[in-house]
Protein backbone atom coordinates (compact mmCIF):
# COMPACT_ATOMS: atom_id res chain seq x y z
CA UNK A 1 0.00 0.00 0.00
CA UNK A 2 2.91 2.85 0.77
CA UNK A 3 4.49 1.93 -2.14
CA UNK A 4 1.66 2.10 -4.32
CA UNK A 5 0.89 5.76 -2.91
CA UNK A 6 4.99 6.39 -2.96
CA UNK A 7 4.73 5.43 -6.77
CA UNK A 8 1.82 7.24 -7.67
CA UNK A 9 2.47 10.17 -5.68
CA UNK A 10 5.40 10.67 -7.63
CA UNK A 11 4.63 9.44 -11.00
CA UNK A 12 2.09 12.49 -11.15
CA UNK A 13 5.30 14.56 -9.62
CA UNK A 14 7.86 13.72 -12.13
CA UNK A 15 5.10 13.77 -15.33
CA UNK A 16 4.25 17.35 -14.09
CA UNK A 17 7.54 18.82 -13.47
CA UNK A 18 8.65 17.12 -16.94
CA UNK A 19 6.18 18.60 -18.65
CA UNK A 20 6.66 22.20 -17.15
CA UNK A 21 10.40 21.48 -18.61
CA UNK A 22 8.93 21.10 -22.27
CA UNK A 23 6.25 23.42 -22.34
CA UNK A 24 7.13 26.34 -20.57
CA UNK A 25 8.43 29.63 -22.48
CA UNK A 26 11.18 30.61 -19.06
CA UNK A 27 14.24 28.43 -19.30
CA UNK A 28 14.77 29.51 -15.33
CA UNK A 29 11.20 27.60 -15.12
CA UNK A 30 12.61 24.99 -17.29
CA UNK A 31 15.87 24.38 -15.84
CA UNK A 32 14.42 24.35 -12.23
CA UNK A 33 11.34 21.77 -12.93
CA UNK A 34 13.72 19.77 -14.71
CA UNK A 35 15.88 19.67 -11.22
CA UNK A 36 13.02 18.55 -9.58
CA UNK A 37 12.15 15.94 -12.10
CA UNK A 38 15.44 14.70 -11.47
CA UNK A 39 15.09 14.34 -7.89
CA UNK A 40 11.72 12.90 -8.16
CA UNK A 41 13.09 10.03 -10.64
CA UNK A 42 15.62 8.96 -7.82
CA UNK A 43 12.87 8.51 -5.49
CA UNK A 44 11.60 5.46 -7.86
CA UNK A 45 15.33 4.28 -7.54
CA UNK A 46 14.91 4.05 -3.68
CA UNK A 47 11.61 2.36 -4.30
CA UNK A 48 13.19 -0.26 -6.38
CA UNK A 49 16.01 -1.20 -4.23
CA UNK A 50 18.50 0.00 -6.23
CA UNK A 51 19.83 2.26 -3.16
CA UNK A 52 23.26 3.21 -5.29
CA UNK A 53 21.72 4.14 -8.55
CA UNK A 54 18.85 6.64 -6.51
CA UNK A 55 22.33 8.23 -4.96
CA UNK A 56 24.61 8.43 -8.14
CA UNK A 57 21.03 10.42 -9.85
CA UNK A 58 21.46 12.72 -7.58
CA UNK A 59 24.51 13.60 -7.32
CA UNK A 60 25.16 13.42 -11.11
CA UNK A 61 22.25 14.58 -12.83
CA UNK A 62 20.98 17.55 -10.04
CA UNK A 63 24.73 17.79 -8.89
CA UNK A 64 26.74 17.76 -11.84
CA UNK A 65 24.53 18.37 -14.87
CA UNK A 66 22.31 20.80 -13.43
CA UNK A 67 25.40 22.83 -13.01
CA UNK A 68 26.80 22.45 -16.05
CA UNK A 69 23.33 23.58 -17.45
CA UNK A 70 23.55 26.73 -14.86
CA UNK A 71 26.61 27.47 -16.19
CA UNK A 72 25.30 27.47 -20.10
CA UNK A 73 22.45 29.41 -19.04
CA UNK A 74 24.39 32.26 -17.35
CA UNK A 75 26.79 32.24 -20.68
CA UNK A 76 23.79 31.94 -23.30
CA UNK A 77 21.10 35.30 -23.09
CA UNK A 78 18.62 33.22 -21.77
CA UNK A 79 16.14 35.91 -20.45
CA UNK A 80 14.38 36.67 -23.48
CA UNK A 81 11.33 34.23 -23.73
CA UNK A 82 11.92 30.35 -25.80
CA UNK A 83 10.73 31.01 -29.60
CA UNK A 84 9.05 28.01 -30.21
CA UNK A 85 9.13 26.30 -33.43
CA UNK A 86 6.41 25.51 -36.02
CA UNK A 87 6.85 21.79 -36.31
CA UNK A 88 6.34 19.91 -39.83
CA UNK A 89 2.99 18.09 -39.27
CA UNK A 90 4.56 15.16 -40.85
CA UNK A 91 7.52 14.82 -38.84
CA UNK A 92 4.85 14.95 -36.00
CA UNK A 93 2.73 12.24 -37.74
CA UNK A 94 5.50 9.87 -38.28
CA UNK A 95 6.93 10.31 -34.72
CA UNK A 96 3.38 9.73 -33.01
CA UNK A 97 3.01 6.67 -34.88
CA UNK A 98 6.19 5.21 -33.95
CA UNK A 99 5.35 6.29 -30.37
CA UNK A 100 2.26 3.97 -30.39
CA UNK A 101 4.43 1.37 -31.73
CA UNK A 102 6.66 1.44 -28.82
CA UNK A 103 3.79 1.41 -26.04
CA UNK A 104 2.86 -1.82 -28.34
CA UNK A 105 6.00 -3.53 -27.53
CA UNK A 106 6.19 -2.19 -23.90
CA UNK A 107 2.95 -3.93 -23.36
CA UNK A 108 3.78 -7.25 -25.64
CA UNK A 109 7.20 -7.03 -23.61
CA UNK A 110 6.09 -8.55 -20.32
CA UNK A 111 4.81 -11.34 -21.78
CA UNK A 112 8.34 -12.20 -23.65
CA UNK A 113 10.26 -11.88 -20.42
CA UNK A 114 8.73 -14.76 -19.37
CA UNK A 115 11.82 -16.63 -20.80
CA UNK A 116 14.23 -14.25 -19.68
CA UNK A 117 16.80 -15.88 -16.50
CA UNK A 118 18.61 -13.51 -13.94
CA UNK A 119 22.12 -13.73 -15.32
CA UNK A 120 22.78 -12.21 -11.97
CA UNK A 121 20.73 -12.74 -9.45
CA UNK A 122 20.85 -10.24 -6.63
CA UNK A 123 22.33 -12.05 -3.28
CA UNK A 124 20.29 -12.04 -0.17
CA UNK A 125 21.88 -10.96 3.06
CA UNK A 126 23.91 -8.00 0.85
CA UNK A 127 23.10 -4.15 0.38
CA UNK A 128 22.88 -3.10 -3.11
CA UNK A 129 25.84 -0.91 -2.79
CA UNK A 130 28.00 -3.79 -2.27
CA UNK A 131 26.27 -6.09 -4.94
CA UNK A 132 26.55 -3.69 -7.61
CA UNK A 133 30.40 -3.49 -6.84
CA UNK A 134 30.57 -7.10 -7.45
CA UNK A 135 29.01 -7.22 -10.46
CA UNK A 136 30.46 -4.13 -11.73
CA UNK A 137 33.91 -4.90 -11.14
CA UNK A 138 33.57 -8.67 -12.31
CA UNK A 139 31.50 -8.78 -15.22
CA UNK A 140 31.15 -4.98 -16.69
CA UNK A 141 35.02 -4.28 -15.63
CA UNK A 142 35.88 -3.33 -19.64
CA UNK A 143 32.55 -1.70 -19.98
CA UNK A 144 33.38 0.31 -16.55
CA UNK A 145 37.09 1.05 -18.08
CA UNK A 146 35.93 2.27 -20.98
CA UNK A 147 32.92 4.41 -19.86
CA UNK A 148 36.03 6.08 -17.95
CA UNK A 149 38.24 6.78 -20.79
CA UNK A 150 34.83 8.40 -22.77
CA UNK A 151 34.32 10.38 -19.40
CA UNK A 152 37.97 11.67 -19.64
CA UNK A 153 37.76 12.15 -23.50
CA UNK A 154 34.73 14.44 -22.69
CA UNK A 155 36.51 16.41 -20.34
CA UNK A 156 39.24 17.21 -22.64
CA UNK A 157 36.93 17.81 -25.23
CA UNK A 158 34.59 20.37 -23.07
CA UNK A 159 37.69 22.23 -22.02
CA UNK A 160 39.15 22.34 -25.34
CA UNK A 161 35.75 23.27 -27.22
CA UNK A 162 35.34 25.97 -24.33
CA UNK A 163 38.88 27.22 -24.72
CA UNK A 164 40.04 30.58 -26.81
CA UNK A 165 40.70 30.74 -30.43
CA UNK A 166 37.65 27.73 -30.87
CA UNK A 167 35.64 30.51 -32.34
CA UNK A 168 37.09 30.85 -35.77
CA UNK A 169 36.24 28.40 -37.83
CA UNK A 170 39.63 26.81 -40.26
CA UNK A 171 37.05 25.09 -42.98
CA UNK A 172 35.22 28.49 -43.44
CA UNK A 173 38.40 30.78 -43.94
CA UNK A 174 40.13 31.57 -46.87
CA UNK A 175 44.02 29.80 -46.78
CA UNK A 176 45.91 33.35 -46.32
CA UNK A 177 43.70 33.85 -43.50
CA UNK A 178 45.02 30.15 -42.05
CA UNK A 179 48.62 31.06 -42.60
CA UNK A 180 48.74 34.74 -40.98
CA UNK A 181 46.29 33.63 -38.29
CA UNK A 182 49.28 32.66 -35.52
CA UNK A 183 50.67 35.75 -35.84
CA UNK A 184 47.82 38.06 -35.79
CA UNK A 185 46.36 36.55 -33.50
CA UNK A 186 45.05 38.77 -30.25
CA UNK A 187 43.19 37.07 -27.63
CA UNK A 188 39.75 38.19 -27.76
CA UNK A 189 36.93 39.05 -24.93
CA UNK A 190 34.80 35.75 -25.14
CA UNK A 191 31.17 36.08 -26.19
CA UNK A 192 29.12 39.03 -26.98
CA UNK B 1 -3.01 -2.81 -5.25
CA UNK B 2 0.78 -4.06 -6.06
CA UNK B 3 2.69 -2.24 -8.29
CA UNK B 4 3.73 -4.21 -11.01
CA UNK B 5 6.70 -3.92 -13.73
CA UNK B 6 3.67 -2.75 -16.40
CA UNK B 7 3.49 0.69 -13.95
CA UNK B 8 6.61 1.63 -14.27
CA UNK B 9 7.01 0.57 -17.81
CA UNK B 10 4.16 2.80 -18.71
CA UNK B 11 5.30 5.72 -16.50
CA UNK B 12 8.57 5.46 -18.54
CA UNK B 13 6.40 5.43 -21.70
CA UNK B 14 4.84 8.57 -20.95
CA UNK B 15 8.11 10.06 -19.65
CA UNK B 16 9.95 9.40 -22.93
CA UNK B 17 6.45 10.86 -24.88
CA UNK B 18 6.92 13.69 -23.13
CA UNK B 19 11.07 13.66 -24.16
CA UNK B 20 9.63 13.47 -27.53
CA UNK B 21 7.40 16.30 -27.76
CA UNK B 22 9.77 17.78 -26.29
CA UNK B 23 12.57 17.29 -29.15
CA UNK B 24 9.94 18.07 -31.30
CA UNK B 25 8.35 21.70 -30.37
CA UNK B 26 11.86 23.08 -29.04
CA UNK B 27 13.87 25.65 -31.42
CA UNK B 28 16.41 26.95 -28.22
CA UNK B 29 19.19 24.25 -28.44
CA UNK B 30 19.55 24.26 -24.54
CA UNK B 31 16.37 23.18 -24.50
CA UNK B 32 16.57 20.43 -26.67
CA UNK B 33 19.61 19.03 -24.49
CA UNK B 34 17.09 19.20 -21.35
CA UNK B 35 14.43 17.29 -23.68
CA UNK B 36 17.10 14.19 -24.18
CA UNK B 37 17.69 14.39 -20.69
CA UNK B 38 14.35 13.14 -20.50
CA UNK B 39 14.38 10.63 -22.73
CA UNK B 40 17.39 9.28 -21.10
CA UNK B 41 15.41 9.32 -17.61
CA UNK B 42 12.75 7.47 -18.97
CA UNK B 43 14.69 4.58 -19.74
CA UNK B 44 16.55 4.65 -16.62
CA UNK B 45 13.60 4.45 -14.73
CA UNK B 46 12.75 1.27 -17.42
CA UNK B 47 15.70 -0.18 -16.49
CA UNK B 48 15.87 -0.08 -12.62
CA UNK B 49 12.09 -1.55 -12.70
CA UNK B 50 13.01 -4.30 -15.04
CA UNK B 51 16.05 -5.09 -13.23
CA UNK B 52 14.02 -5.10 -9.61
CA UNK B 53 11.04 -7.54 -11.05
CA UNK B 54 13.50 -9.75 -12.58
CA UNK B 55 16.32 -9.98 -9.67
CA UNK B 56 18.88 -9.20 -12.69
CA UNK B 57 21.65 -6.71 -11.59
CA UNK B 58 22.36 -5.89 -14.91
CA UNK B 59 19.61 -3.39 -15.43
CA UNK B 60 20.89 -1.06 -13.21
CA UNK B 61 24.26 -1.38 -14.55
CA UNK B 62 22.62 -0.05 -17.91
CA UNK B 63 21.17 2.55 -16.28
CA UNK B 64 24.82 3.77 -14.84
CA UNK B 65 26.37 3.57 -18.18
CA UNK B 66 23.27 5.23 -19.58
CA UNK B 67 23.99 8.14 -16.88
CA UNK B 68 27.86 8.22 -17.85
CA UNK B 69 26.68 8.56 -21.49
CA UNK B 70 24.70 11.69 -20.67
CA UNK B 71 27.31 13.27 -18.32
CA UNK B 72 29.71 12.88 -21.52
CA UNK B 73 27.17 14.38 -23.89
CA UNK B 74 26.07 17.60 -21.70
CA UNK B 75 30.07 18.50 -21.41
CA UNK B 76 30.52 17.72 -25.31
CA UNK B 77 27.19 19.21 -26.42
CA UNK B 78 27.74 22.76 -24.35
CA UNK B 79 31.34 22.68 -25.23
CA UNK B 80 30.03 22.93 -29.01
CA UNK B 81 27.24 25.17 -28.24
CA UNK B 82 29.66 27.42 -26.75
CA UNK B 83 31.89 27.48 -29.60
CA UNK B 84 28.66 28.53 -31.75
CA UNK B 85 27.63 31.18 -29.93
CA UNK B 86 30.88 32.50 -29.51
CA UNK B 87 30.73 32.60 -33.50
CA UNK B 88 27.18 33.79 -34.28
CA UNK B 89 25.46 35.02 -31.14
CA UNK B 90 22.98 32.58 -31.58
CA UNK B 91 21.24 29.43 -30.51
CA UNK B 92 18.14 28.47 -32.74
CA UNK B 93 18.21 25.73 -34.31
CA UNK B 94 16.41 27.34 -37.78
CA UNK B 95 19.67 29.65 -38.46
CA UNK B 96 21.93 26.54 -38.07
CA UNK B 97 21.92 26.09 -41.78
CA UNK B 98 25.33 26.41 -42.75
CA UNK B 99 25.15 23.19 -44.55
CA UNK B 100 22.04 24.10 -46.70
CA UNK B 101 20.67 21.14 -45.70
Amino acid sequence: MFEAIAFYLFAALTIVMFTITVMTSQALYAITAMAAGMIFISAFFFILGADFLGAIQIIVYTGAVMALYAFGMMFFDTTRDVVEKRTNPQIVFVLGILAAVMVVAIFVAPIVSNNIQALYPIQEGVGNSQAVGMVLFTKYLVPFELAAVMLLVAMIGGIILAGKKMDKSLTLMAEEEITTMDDSFEPQAGGH
Amino acid sequence: MEITLTHYLVLSTILFAIGLIGVMRRKNLLMLFFATEILLNATNIAFAAISYYIGDLSGQMFAFFIIAIAASEVAIGLGLLIVWYKRTGKIDLDQMNSMRG
